[in-house]
C-alpha cells in the first residue's frame, strides 16, 4: 500500500499549498447553500402545527448541533494522530478545531435556549441533553486553555490532545442523553437507523442546512489552521518567502 | 413551493415568534461570519508583521557589515 499521501499530510507546507485553491470554492459554496437554506427554511418552509414559526430556529440549530460534535471527533482524532506519529500537522488542526467547536456550541446552545422560551416557557433547564452540551462548551474551552497554558508548544500540544480523547467519552453521553434522561428535550427527529419524523417539505432545507454546515466547517477549520501553519511555521525559508512575497527557494515539502 | 406570508410584515413578526427567530438567526450569522474573517484577518496581519520584522533584520544586517 502506498502511504505518501499519509506522509505528505504530515507536512505544514503541503497542506497549506494544496488548500490554496480550495478556499475561494469552498466559500463560495459554503455561503452559497448558507443563504438558500436559510431563504427556505425561513420563508418557503411550511408553518409547524404544534410550534408554529418558531420551528423555524431548527435550520440554524440542528446542523449546527452535528457539526459542534464532528468538530470535537475531528479534534479528538487530530490530538490522537499527533501524539502517536509525532506530526506537527495534526496539532495545528487540534488547536484550530477547539475555538471552531467551542463558537459551534455557544450557537448551539444560545438558539436552543431561545428556541426553548416559546417551545417550552422555559430559557434553561437542567436536562440532560443541555446539561451535557454545556459540558461539551468546558471540554473546548478547556483545550483553548491547555493550549495558552505552557511555555512549551509540545506540553501544551500534548496535554490537549490528551483532555480532547478523555472528553470524547461525552459526545455519545450527548448523543443518547435524550433517550437516557428523557426529561425536556426531544429525542433525535433525524438518525441514519430510522425515517425522518420531519415532513418532507422541511426536510430538503434542513438537509441543505446541514451539507452547508459541514462544508463551512471544513472551510473555517482549513483557514484556521493555514494561520496556524505560518505562526508555528515562520522560521522556515518558506514562510519568510511568503510573508516577503517573493517565489520561494526552500526545498519542496 | 410558495412563500408562506402574505406580507413582509407577517415575514418579520412571524405570529409573535418572530424576535425569537430572527435574534436566532443574527446570533448565528454574527458568529459564522466572525468565524470566516477571523482567520483571514489574522493570516493577514501575521504576514505583515514578518514582512517588517524580515525588512528590519535585513536593514541592521547591511547596517552592521
Amino acid at each position: 500500500m502506498n502511504w505518501q499521501w499519509f506522509h505528505r499530510l504530515g507536512s505544514p507546507r503541503w497542506f497549506y499549498e494544496k488548500t490554496d485553491a480550495w478556499v475561494p470554492w469552498l466559500v463560495i459554496l459554503a455561503w452559497g447553500l448558507l443563504l438558500v437554506g436559510t431563504v427556505w427554511g425561513l420563508g418557503f418552509a411550511p408553518m409547524d402545527a404544534k410550534q408554529k414559526d418558531s420551528y423555524r430556529i431548527i435550520y440554524v440549530h440542528v446542523p449546527v448541533a452535528f457539526i459542534s460534535m464532528a468538530c470535537y471527533y475531528i479534534m479528538a482524532i487530530a490530538g490522537a494522530v499527533g501524539l502517536i506519529w509525532k506530526m506537527k500537522l495534526p496539532y495545528m488542526v487540534m488547536k484550530s478545531a477547539a475555538p471552531i467547536g467551542f463558537a459551534f456550541t455557544i450557537i448551539v446552545l444560545a438558539t436552543g435556549s431561545i428556541w426553548g422560551r416559546p417551545t417550552w416557557g422555559t430559557w434553561w433547564e437542567w436536562d440532560g441533553r443541555m446539561t451535557s452540551y454545556l459540558v461539551l462548551s468546558f471540554l473546548y474551552l478547556g483545550v483553548i486553555a491547555l493550549q495558552n497554558a505552557f511555555q512549551s508548544r509540545d506540553t501544551a500540544d500534548k496535554a490537549s490532545a490528551i483532555l480532547a480523547l478523555v472528553g470524547t467519552v461525552n459526545i455519545p453521553i450527548i448523543y443518547k442523553s435524550v433517550d437516557w434522561w428523557y426529561t425536556l428535550h426531544q429525542p433525535a427527529s433525524l438518525n441514519l437507523t430510522s425515517a425522518p419524523k420531519i415532513h418532507i417539505s422541511m426536510l430538503y432545507p434542513l438537509f441543505i442546512m446541514i451539507v452547508a454546515s459541514y462544508i463551512f466547517f471544513t472551510l473555517v477549520l482549513i483557514l484556521y489552521t493555514r494561520a496556524e501553519i505560518l505562526r508555528r511555521e515562520s522560521k522556515t525559508q518558506w514562510v519568510k518567502d511568503l510573508a516577503l512575497g517573493v517565489p520561494s527557494k526552500g526545498e519542496k515539502a | 413551493m410558495k412563500f408562506q406570508f402574505d406580507s413582509l410584515d407577517a415575514f418579520l413578526t412571524m405570529g409573535g415568534h418572530g424576535t425569537f427567530v430572527w435574534t436566532s438567526y443574527v446570533i448565528v450569522y454574527t458568529i459564522l461570519i466572525f468565524l470566516t474573517l477571523s482567520p483571514v484577518l489574522s493570516k493577514k496581519t501575521f504576514l505583515k508583521q514578518q514582512k517588517k520584522l524580515l525588512q528590519l533584520q535585513k536593514k541592521s544586517q547591511d547596517n552592521s557589515q
